[in-house]
């Protein structure tokens, strides 16, 4: 993936129950099978729901942190707005982020506390201009029938960002973590979301 | 084979392939997984424990019957289980002993943050310390054999993200143990711990660690790596991978035993590189004993933190002094709004922490999710110590109160921290004549670590059918009198029920039912509709509701009126996706704004 041999680092971030996991497990599954050494750090809150979840997943030649340095995130996948804007100051100035267009209120603007902060899209554009894409992942998964899939379309979105990586690398690694019955919403939900960018 | 496994897997994985075959635990984060992940290998007898104390002392009589066994806990755990551990560091082992102890630097999901390298120096046995999830694997088994190389047990320090990082690890096939199984009542000398005995073990273990000091020099994982000969950096664990992340070019010694420290390998380091910096995380463990031995240490806690979890940004920030470059700051984080964790929606503690909180009680907590009733808008928990520490503070508490107290105070806590420390104190309440209101949230689960079962559930960690503790029974042959059941998501009952037995000159235990987890699928729970909705035109935004702090229940700003005129700044809003339909909103609403759905 990198020309000099450097370790590539994807920051993950969204809310409890999101199926954030998931996708970082096709991350590394596909980057292990093409030879890289992988690590990755799932980082969540004391509940078991509702707090922010974020994942480290770095893969290289030779990986020791599993957790990326403040400031050199390669690649942002952040699957609600808020939670995108928490870690833009992580992406180096010549990285590449994807976020999904969904606003889950946190307490302090469910109690009417404090406003939802406006347009992450704005704001991502200022600093990173046309390195920063969006897509409905939710909007794509329910015409497929399913909001559930909403993380597999993020996955097929982001795919676009690995030219290198072939499609079928993709399909196998969904099929690889998922229940049989699951393959078919799944692998639909990786095409729509890598068509929509 | 290699395969992507994440750091507790990799110990289960290793305890396997070192041909454990008993293995105990209470659940508690970042090292829950090891356990439940040690269920699915069907060579092991795995169990959840009442506590830590219990699982250590299990899995050293099955180390005694000659298996290799396994004992799992978080750093505090450590503390429960330091009774036995203290004394089995003089008994020895006969098969395999190993304890892993998690900590949680950072304090991600903990009430304190305590350095576990502490214990080895204490209680004078080896510890190692694993850095990713193939070393995880790979220290477990060397623990094994360390363990009955030496007749001691071993620590294996675990921590956040050690145990919560996946990486590549090498697989390999079991090896049983070489140890036959079996008692040897000959041996008795070597376990009794009186003190005859215990100074002969005394001596034993004076010996052992002179061996286990040479065996440091040339243990294999205790790794020199020469590089630039002008800065050498002395580390373990995640820190070195930290490290080595930001300063590839230093020179390193990463100790893979933190305890007992490799003497003559230190030396060797201190005459190959000039500056020697000492980069661990929390205490100054391996710093101090260095210096102790004569060195001069170039860096250590004099620019690394120690306190919270070390990172690569600050260890580079920490080396580098001025001349770190801080990454651009975009967006300020003051301005956004923080996400904290909350219960669930429809969440049993939620309905009884809003009744504690209507009647002014004070609350003397404990540990579980229902720590977070400590948060706004709830506030209604007021001390957190440690496993089962609610009902004996509550009781200390009324006996310096006398009969001021009355009325005023109770202790919460969860059916599995009940039973992993809340029975002895029941019992001294009873006995000594205190006045206190114990109340078992029984959520038919440990719900914080990820819903774990034990002896209250009627399930065992393997999924089998098992005797299931009967609180009431339970409490009643402690010599308690008056238990009441509550249903929490009866609001104005359970404040009846409550302030009755806070007011009783007597010691009370109230238990809640219908109040399984809400991520609990096995469970049932009564709940009258699936799901509420408010009637946007008779919200008059008064707000209470969200004095509930339900992730489903939402503001909606907009001047307006309600349908009688009333005059108001917006309305609230339930979201059906998230709303189970507990009906704890419908008691709280003053003017049946909120309708059952259907």
């Amino acid at each position: 993936m990198n020309k000099n041999g450097k370790t590539t680092n994807i920051f993950l971030s969204g809310v409890g129950g999101q199926g954030t996991i998931l996708a970082s497990n096709i991350l590394a599954e596909i980057f292990l099978k093409a030879g890289y050494d992988v690590k990755k750090a799932e980082v969540h809150g004391m509940a078991q729901r509702g707090g922010d979840v974020t994942t480290h997943f770095r893969f290289g030649k030779k990986v020791y942190s599993p957790l990326i340095k403040y400031g050199d995130v390669d690649f942002l996948l952040s699957f609600e707005e808020l939670e995108a804007l928490r870690y833009i100051n992580w992406v180096k100035p010549e990285g590449k982020i994807l976020i999904n267009r969904q606003q889950i209120f946190p307490p302090a603007v469910s109690l009417g506390n404090m406003a939802y902060p406006g347009d992450a899209e704005k704001t991502f554009k200022k600093y990173f201009k046309d390195n920063i894409r969006m897509i409905d992942g939710q909007g794509v998964a329910k015409q497929l029938g399913n909001a559930q899939a909403a993380n597999v379309v993020l996955v097929g979105a982001f795919s676009n960002f690995f030219p290198d990586v072939k499609e079928t690398a993709w399909i196998d690694a969904i099929k690889g973590l998922l229940a049989p019955k699951l393959h078919d919403l799944n692998v639909k939900a990786f095409y729509e979301g890598r068509k929509a960018l | 084979m290699k395969k992507v496994l994440q750091g507790n897997e990799a110990i289960a994985r290793g305890a396997w392939e070192a041909g454990v075959t008993v293995a105990a635990a209470y659940p508690g984060t970042p090292s829950s997984e090891i356990l439940a992940e040690i269920a699915g290998y069907k060579e092991i007898i795995a169990q959840w424990s009442p506590n830590e104390k219990v699982a250590v002392e299990v899995a050293s009589g099955a180390s005694i019957a000659g298996a290799r066994a396994l004992a799992c806990m978080k750093h505090v755990g450590m503390n429960v289980a330091a009774d036995p551990f203290m004394t089995l560091a003089y008994t020895g082992i006969k098969g395999g002993f190993v304890i892993v102890v998690a900590d949680d630097p950072n304090v991600h999901s903990s009430q304190n943050e305590q350095d576990s390298r502490n214990w080895a120096r204490f209680a004078k046995v080896p510890m190692l310390e694993p850095g990713d999830a193939a070393e995880c694997k790979d220290f477990t088994k060397m623990a094994f054999e360390i363990s009955e190389q030496f007749d001691t047990p071993v620590l294996l320090k675990g921590e956040t993200r050690v145990c919560h990082s996946d990486s590549l690890v090498e697989l390999t096939e079991r090896q049983e143990s070489k140890i036959a199984l079996g008692l040897d009542a000959k041996e008795a000398s070597k376990y009794v711990m009186v003190p005859a005995n215990v100074r002969v073990r005394r001596k034993a273990i004076e010996e052992r660690m002179r061996e286990l000091e040479a065996y440091a020099d040339v243990f294999s994982r205790n790794v020199m790596e020469i590089n630039d000969p002008e800065v050498g950096v002395i580390t373990a664990g995640a820190a070195y991978m930290y490290t080595k992340e930001v300063f590839p070019n230093y020179s390193y010694l990463k100790l893979g035993m933190v305890w007992p420290l490799p003497k003559t390998l230190i030396a060797e380091f201190f005459r190959k590189v000039k500056k020697v910096i000492v980069v661990e995380e929390l205490d100054p463990f391996l710093e101090t004993e260095i210096r102790a031995l004569g060195y001069n240490v170039f860096h250590g806690k004099d620019v690394i933190p120690n306190m919270f979890e070390l990172s690569p940004e600050i260890v580079a920030k920490s080396l580098l002094g001025g001349d770190y470059k801080e990454p651009e700051v975009r967006v300020s984080l003051d301005d956004l709004p923080k996400r904290p964790p909350n219960m669930c929606a429809g969440c049993p503690h939620r309905a009884l922490f809003y009744a504690l909180k209507k009647l002014g009680a004070f609350v003397f907590g404990d540990i579980g999710c229902y720590t977070l009733a400590f948060a706004p808008p709830l506030q209604a928990l007021h001390t957190t110590v440690c496993m089962g520490a609610s009902i004996g503070q509550a009781y200390g508490a009324g006996k310096a109160l006398g009969k001021e107290g009355l009325g005023k105070v109770c202790a919460v806590l969860g059916d599995s921290t009940f039973l992993h420390g809340g029975i002895g104190p029941v019992m001294d309440t009873v006995y000594n004549k205190g006045y206190s209101t114990t109340i078992i949230l029984d959520n038919r689960t440990t719900g914080m670590t990820g819903l774990q079962e034990h002896a209250g559930t009627g399930y065992t960690l393997k999924g089998e059918p098992a005797n299931m503790v009967d609180y009431e029974a339970l409490v009643r042959s402690l010599g308690v009198k008056n238990i009441r059941k509550v249903d929490p998501y009866k609001v104005k009952e359970t404040m009846e029920v409550i302030k009755e037995e806070m007011e009783r000159d007597d010691v009370s235990v109230v238990i809640t039912t219908n109040g399984p987890c809400m991520l609990h699928r096995r469970e049932k729970r009564g709940f009258e509709h699936p799901f509420y909705a408010v009637d946007a035109d008779a919200c008059r935004g008064c707000k209470i509701c969200l004095e509930l702090g339900c992730p489903a229940i939402s503001w909606v700003a907009s001047e307006g009126e309600t349908r009688d005129g009333k005059k108001r700044k917006g309305v609230v809003s339930i979201n059906r996706s998230q709303c189970p339909g507990c009906g704890l909103c419908v008691q709280v609403c003053k003017f049946e704004s909120i309708k059952a759905g259907a």
